[in-house]
């Protein structure tokens, strides 16, 4: 059964389209990411979902309800706000128990769920403090509590960890999963961070201009995405766009580093009614240095030549800038194999973890 | 992707006049405010235009005259001194507090030591009527027990500071108590202007090596331009509105030397029981004041538009 | 490095500085001790000749150091001085203002508030041009209610009373605190009030329970503001009361124009003070946070 169903929403401000006909699921208990670049319309999807904002037209079902025009507070929902949105002339344990009060819950069981949850999130120690008085983390902690104390039917997550600094936030991303594991709430959670997304999520939406250009599996989005904003979107280095052209049912040419053409060997004949110009799609840690052993453990792999342009060692990898011809591509190298600066090598290409798009509609093909 | 069955009962959305409750709360809150504040704004305004257009004198009445009371208004001599001095004072008075105002704060900004200190002494006269300020500064003028015999009294026995006691020069002795009394108010919202740029811009222009005034002169004031164009609005309309400075200093005297719209207004109205006129009298302060505000508000709808396209 | 510190101590060039910088400070405290003096110097004067004997003044003028500390000019302006007849000095007037003021102040704030929450975080088509159109009231100047007044407090059987006053007080001061309130919670984070509304909280409970408590600084500027505007006031005083209905700015005026002969400007002087007082209380306790507030508020 879904949690939470999203049929064809629309959102509009003034005669701006700012959503342009969502349609999304969460499932009982999952954990879907809402990922897109900035002003794409993930916090106002999210609002609707809380009831923040109004509906234009479509429809938005929590559990088997309609609650398109249900308040916020009557949908069962809890929401982590990106800022946090602690009460700040409230104490933490005031700030938890603030929507348990608006509710007429009894005291005694606000301080069982206060202790609950606090116990549950290790902010014992910092109950009687004031917002004012907490350490970046300590808040989205405590922004955290507030949601969880609820036990909603649905969680909503705004950028919760983009205030935190790098390392603080890897921290707390484990832990929001360790969270929802334990707890096991059905939960939207937007980020920009695609890292975020496909550590989280079960499921990733990535939106882009006020549509959802793909919902699935992080692992099918990584692999198979469906068109070049996705594929451009998710995954650090980008993926590398290589303009080429059919040269048979099962090749493509490319052009090399000197001018002259390349031709690669497809891994899997094209499909019937691709045009001639097509782009290949290559993640970075999908090229490596070609060798025979290489070609006899991974036989889709296909050579080429190309100077290496600059190099930049990360320490658990090295990234090296590849030319060729005009273009640039990045590739992802072991550093003990890393290539040098200068250098000319023979790349090898594995076409059967390649994309194909059509350069018109800038779909998979 | 949906296995839904649009068949399934769905619970009923929230009691519609509740939601309607939800929305209509804050325009019922609003509601009696926005009322009164229409009232007095338009229906005066437009009640007082009408008597301005009536040959009301003791009391008000309806037989409409057009334009005769503004022709009248106009033919008036002691109007045209009134008028003529609301520009003069509003001119002086602004710029003389500005500049004494920015000049404070500029000394202010310097890192003084008791800056609380400073900062109260020369905002306190802002807590003060002009009733009391008019009051005082008229014993202050008064040439027998003032200034004047003050000086005289230390030995300089031909000096002379009679301001007030001249046609020519009491309009001055306005101005001035106008700026001792205001120009404190200009010091703290510059002061709080300066202490709003950047600090990193500040340091960026030393590190340049402009000196302090090259400084003030080509990074913070720039910076702070809106605030100038703020506190002239602020205080021109002390100026036009400002009716009890004048009746506590010089009563509008010497003569009718130092006649202001916002005195004459209540001259024509309620000493000599000529409404129509008055009303007339009244418009043309509301007019002056339009020139100055509806520039100024024109430019801030402007500046705000152009904010949100940038930013 | 040692010989870089030593060099700077006997260069010439940083000495001419440091005297340059002496100078410069020297000047800063120079102009600001003058201007002190100049604004001090009429409440210097008043103060003492509300001290001074009539006669003392009457001969060395009205600038001139007290020889005598007596309160009698303050007791008579307070209770016995005799205005055109009535002989119960300014404490009628001072209580006629203290119960227009408090009331007008603490309406206006509190309507400002609600205003100022409504069009901030409640904002609903058309909400922006109400708002614009309240603003209107800041700029409109008293002479041009004066007869539409006249006519309304008649009707209402409000003529020389403070309830008159405080009426117009109101109206006139809700556009100055709805800017100021509005501004404010402008800068509140609507995330709060979302958080709050998913909380379960309504507009009264939120504005309650979070907005209020946020509000101390702003609601300080407002008081201030109409405390002091109200009190202040002399227009709408004069011209829709009198005699013992007057507020203290009209009777003052009505205090020292009377009298041509011998002016008692110890009793005058008192009496100026008695007016000025409570503003000047309010402004000493709450100065430093209506600056602050007024720049973060008003000025945008
Ligand atoms: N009240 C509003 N009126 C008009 N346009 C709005 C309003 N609120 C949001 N928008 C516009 O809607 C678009 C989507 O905004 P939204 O906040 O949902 O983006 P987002 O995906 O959350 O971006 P970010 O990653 O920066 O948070 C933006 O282009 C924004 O300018
Ligand atoms: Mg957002």
């Amino acid at each position: 059964m879904s949690a939470l169903m999203i049929r064809d929403l629309h959102k509009s401000y003034g005669g701006l389209e700012i959503l342009a006909g969502i349609n999304l699921e969460a499932r009982t208990g999952e954990f879907v990411a809402l990922v897109g670049p900035s002003g794409c319309g993930k916090s106002t999807l999210l609002a609707m979902i809380a009831g923040l904002e109004t509906v234009t037209s479509g429809e938005i079902w929590i559990g088997d309800r309609l609650v398109n025009s249900v308040q916020p507070k009557d949908r069962d929902i809890a929401m982590v706000f990106q800022s946090y949105a602690l009460y700040p002339t409230m104490t933490v344990r005031q700030n938890i128990t603030f929507g348990m009060e608006s509710r007429g819950v009894p005291k005694a069981e606000q301080a069982e769920a206060v202790k609950r949850v606090a116990a549950l999130l290790q902010i014992e120690q910092l109950l009687n403090r004031k917002p004012g008085q907490l350490s970046g983390g300590q808040r989205q902690r405590v922004a955290m509590g507030r949601a969880l104390v609820r036990d909603p039917k649905l969680f909503l997550f705004d950028e919760p960890l983009s205030n935190l600094d790098a390392k603080l936030r890897v921290d707390m991303r484990t832990e929001i999963k360790k969270l929802h594991h334990r707890v096991g709430k059905t939960t939207v959670y937007v980020t920009h961070d695609q890292v975020e997304a496909m550590t989280l999520a079960s499921r990733i939406a990535v939106m882009n201009q006020g549509s959802v250009q793909q919902f699935d599996t992080p692992k099918r989005i990584y692999d198979r995405p469906t068109n070049m904003f996705v594929a451009g979107f998710m995954g650090s280095p980008a993926m590398n766009f290589i303009p080429a052209r059919f040269t048979g049912s099962t090749s493509i040419s490319v052009r090399a580093a000197d001018g002259g053409d390349a031709t690669l060997a497809l891994a899997a004949p094209l499909p019937a009614g691709a045009p001639k110009d097509v782009v290949l799609g290559v993640r970075p840690e999908h090229i490596y240095r070609f060798t025979t052993d290489l070609k006899s453990r991974k036989p889709a792999v296909e050579p080429m030549q190309a100077p290496v342009e600059l190099v930049e060692p990360t320490g658990a990898e090295t990234l090296a800038v590849l030319r060729l011809g005009d273009l640039e591509i990045t590739g992802r190298f072991e550093p003990d194999d890393a290539p040098v600066m200068g250098e000319t090598i023979t790349l090898g290409i594995d076409m059967s973890r390649a994309c194909l798009f059509d350069p018109a509609t800038k779909a998979l093909l | 992707m949906s296995t839904r069955d649009l068949t399934v009962p769905v619970t009923a959305p929230a009691t519609p006049w509740r939601q309607r409750l939800g929305t209509i709360v804050p325009i019922l809150v609003l509601a009696p405010s926005l009322a009164a504040s229409f009232v007095y704004v338009f229906v005066f305004t437009l009640w007082t235009l009408y008597l301005s257009l009536s040959s009301s004198s003791l009391m008000p009445t309806y037989g409409f005259v057009g334009l005769d009371n503004y022709a009248s208004l106009w033919a008036n001599r002691r109007w045209n001194i009134a008028y003529t001095n609301l520009f003069l004072f509003s001119g002086f008075y602004i710029v003389g507090s500005m500049a004494i105002g920015l000049l404070l704060a500029i000394l202010i900004d310097q890192r003084v030591r008791g800056e609380a200190v400073w900062r109260t002494i020369f905002l306190y006269p802002l807590a003060v009527s002009f009733i009391v300020t008019g009051t005082v500064w008229s014993w202050l003028y008064n040439p027998v027990d003032g200034i004047q015999a003050f000086v005289r009294g230390l030995g300089w026995a031909d000096f002379s500071f009679a301001l007030t006691a001249n046609r020519n020069t009491a309009i001055y002795a306005v101005i001035i108590t106008g700026i001792w009394q205001s120009s404190g108010f200009a010091m703290a919202l510059f002061l709080a202007g300066l202490r709003s740029v950047d600090p990193d811009l500040i340091k960026a222009a030393q590190i340049d090596g402009a000196s302090v005034s090259r400084t003030y002169r080509k990074v913070i004031l720039p910076t702070i331009a809106p605030i100038f164009l703020a506190v002239a609005v602020i205080q021109i309309q002390f100026a036009i509105k400002t009716f009890d400075l004048v009746a506590a200093l010089t009563r509008g005297g010497p003569g009718v030397s130092t006649t202001f719209p916002a005195i004459y207004v209540y001259d024509l109205m309620f000493q000599r029981g000529q409404i129509g006129e008055g009303a007339a009298a009244a418009m043309m302060m509301l007019a002056a004041l339009a020139v100055v505000l509806v520039p100024y508000s024109v430019w801030i709808v402007w500046r705000r538009r152009a904010e949100g396209r940038n930013g | 490095m040692a010989e870089i510190a030593a060099n700077a101590r006997h260069d010439p060039e940083a000495a001419a500085a440091t005297r340059r910088y002496f100078w410069a400070r020297f000047l800063v405290y120079a102009v600001l001790t003058l201007f002190a003096v100049i604004y001090l110097a009429p409440l210097l004067v008043v103060v003492f000749n509300s001290l001074r004997e009539q006669s003392d003044i009457a001969r060395n003028g009205l600038i001139s150091l007290p020889r005598s500390f007596r309160l009698d000019a303050w007791a008579q302006a307070w209770g016995t001085y005799c205005v055109s007849g009535t002989c119960e000095g300014m404490k009628r007037n001072f209580f006629n203002s203290l119960w227009m003021t408090i009331p007008a102040t603490l309406i206006s704030t509190l309507l400002g508030a609600m205003n100022g929450y409504v069009l901030s975080k409640w904002r609903f088509k058309g909400s922006e041009i109400l708002f614009n159109l309240m603003l209107l009231g800041v700029f409109m100047p008293g002479q041009i209610s004066l007869m539409p007044w006249a006519f309304l407090l008649g009707k209402l059987g409000l003529t020389n009373s403070t309830y008159g006053l405080v009426l117009i007080h109101v109206v006139q001061g809700i556009s100055f605190t709805t800017l100021f309130c509005r501004n404010f919670y402008v800068s509140i984070p609507d995330d709060l009030i979302k958080a709050a509304r998913i909380d379960g909280a309504g507009f009264w409970r939120i504005f309650r329970k979070i907005i209020l408590p946020l509000s101390p600084p702003i609601l300080i500027v407002t008081v201030i503001w109409q405390f002091t505007g109200i009190w202040n006031e002399y227009l709408f005083g004069v011209v829709f009361t009198s005699g013992q209905q007057q507020p203290i700015t009209a009777a003052l005026v009505a205090l020292t124009a009377g009298g041509t002969t011998a002016r008692a400007y110890d009793v005058m002087s008192a009496a100026v003070l008695i007016g000025a007082l409570p503003p000047l209380l309010i402004y000493l306790f709450g100065g430093k946070y209506f600056v602050r507030g007024l720049t973060q508020g008003a000025i945008k």
